[in-house]
This record gives C-alpha cells, structure tokens and sequence, in this order.
C-alpha cells in the first residue's frame, strides 16, 4: 500500500523534486525565506538529496572546465576563405 | 585622446572609419569560426555564420565605434547570431515552446511522493575527494552525456557557463520564461548526474 503524505512536514521531508530544484536555484539565486527553511529541513533527513547536492555542484565546474578549455581546433579552408574575400571585396566597391 | 589615427582613417576609408574589411578574412575569420564552432558543435553553421557576420558587418559599419576594437565589435555581432541560431534549432515559436526531452528519459521521481524513486537513487561516484576536474576519463563521461541533451538545454548552458550570461538575459533571448529556465536546468541536471552514475560506476 502506498503511502500516504499528512502533513506539511511529511510533504516537505519526502519532495526530492523540489529539494533537488531548489538546489539548483540556490547555486545561481537568493532563495525565499520558505525556500530555505523548506531545503533546510529536507537535506537534514534526506542523505541522497546531499548526495546530489554536492554532484549537482561538481558538475557545474565541469562543466565550466569542459566549455572552457576547448582549444581553436577548426580552421576555415581556403577555398571558403578566398571566396569570401571576394564577397567582401564586391560590396566594398558597391559603396 | 590623440585624433590623428581617426584622421588617418578618414583619408583611407570614407564609409568605414576605424574599420579595415579588406583585412578582415586573414585576421579574425579563423577567429570567429571557432568562436562560433565552441557553442554550435557544427562546422557548416558556424561557417555560414562567419560570412553573415562580416557581410552585416559591413552593413552597418556606422555603427561601429572606435571604443571597441574591430574584433571584439566583430563577435558581438556574431555572438547575437549564434543566440538566433539557438533558438531556431530550438523551434521556439512565439507562444509555444518545446523544451525537449532526452529519448527514453525516465521518471526519477516518484509521481505521488515526489521522493526519488529506488532505482534512481543517487549514490557517490567515489572520484569526489580525488580532483575530479582533473579527471580525464570522468570528464569524458560527462562530455558524452551531453551529446544526448536537446539543443535549447545546451544552449542554456553554453550561455551560462561558456558566455557567464545572466538568467535574465537567457530567458530574454531564448524567449523562454523563468520557470522554464529553472525546468531546464532541473532536468538537465537530473539526467546529467544519472547519465554519469550508470556510465562511470
């Protein structure tokens, strides 16, 4: 049989979908007084919501580092670069 | 500050003050074309927009002022090209948006309860205390991982995290609200973490 929530509390203590998104909110915004107090009580009985706390923060800086370090790799070719010379040269003579 | 460059340019160019195009393609066209590969992933578009941007460019040359130098103006008109390519490839329509969805995306949580749902269950990925940033083989997990994600969750993050753009302005140029900004990073954050779980532990 399934649960059944009664009180605030118990609502509170059991919605990991709004604990992990107020994780999220509180990593970029300031977040309600509610808000706070609501994290607060959830993440002090709910070991896998820390868990994904502290994953969810990891990977933010990953994701930073991975967009970050990606080195000039590409190169036009020069066919596409000649022609595009070309372009330019044709409308600076428009003007 | 000193006017006689500005005189030089008046006698070199009279439509173009400060700006040299006839140079433009052999000093920032490499430049601009991996600016713009960085946050689209796909060497025809960004291409295509190289050439947008230094023949619009040459449109409103006008508007150019010196305080800037010629390549920054040069990927501020660019940047705002790639945010329109964004929202094409996500078909943000006025009124009705599509945020996407990863293919085969579960439920992690549970639709009454709202708490994670067993098999979901996050757990330590065990590299935590070992730098994982530094983490070659961790890192390439979570870069394929990524691949999956739909292309407005990417192009909320790369202006986040690669442009260090505000949420406003996200939202603004996405045309997105703010609950959909935080659904979005919700969700990518959910299937990110469990994508890194099954494919590392």
């Amino acid at each position: 049989m399934k649960k059944e929530l009664k009180t605030e509390e118990e609502r509170i203590a059991y919605n990991c979908r709004k604990a992990t998104l107020l994780i999220e909110k509180k990593q970029e915004i300031e977040l309600s007084a509610r808000e706070k107090m609501e994290l607060q009580i959830h993440l002090a009985g709910c070991y896998i919501c820390r868990v994904y706390e502290q994953q969810s923060v990891l990977i933010n800086g990953m994701m930073r580092q991975l967009f970050k370090t990606q080195k000039d790799e590409v190169k036009l070719d020069d066919a596409f670069k000649e022609q595009l010379k070309q372009k330019i040269a044709a409308k600076l003579d428009k003007n | 500050m000193n006017d006689e460059p500005i005189l030089n340019n008046l006698k070199e160019h009279k439509n173009y003050d400060g700006l040299k195009p006839a140079k433009w393609v052999e000093e920032y066209a490499d430049y601009l074309y991996n600016f713009a590969f960085k946050r689209l992933n796909d060497e025809t578009m960004a291409q295509d927009l190289v050439q947008d941007t230094f023949l619009s460019a040459l449109e409103k040359a006008n508007l150019y002022r010196a305080e800037s130098s010629e390549r920054t103006w040069l990927t501020a008109i660019l940047k705002n090209k790639i945010v329109d390519t964004y929202r094409k490839k996500a078909n943000v329509l006025s009124g009705h948006i599509d945020i996407g969805s990863v293919e085969d995306e579960p439920e992690f949580f549970d639709p009454d309860l709202n708490n994670w749902k067993k098999e979901h269950w996050p757990a330590p990925f065990g590299v935590e205390d070992h730098d994982p940033l530094n983490n070659k083989e961790f890192m390439n997990v979570l870069q394929r991982c990524m691949v999956k994600l739909p292309s407005l969750w990417m192009a909320v993050f790369k202006l986040k995290h690669l442009d260090e753009e505000e949420t406003g302005f996200i939202c603004e140029k996405l045309r997105i609200t703010s609950a959909n900004y935080w659904v979005i990073i919700h969700r990518t954050k959910v299937n990110l973490r469990s994508c890194l779980q099954k494919n590392w532990i």
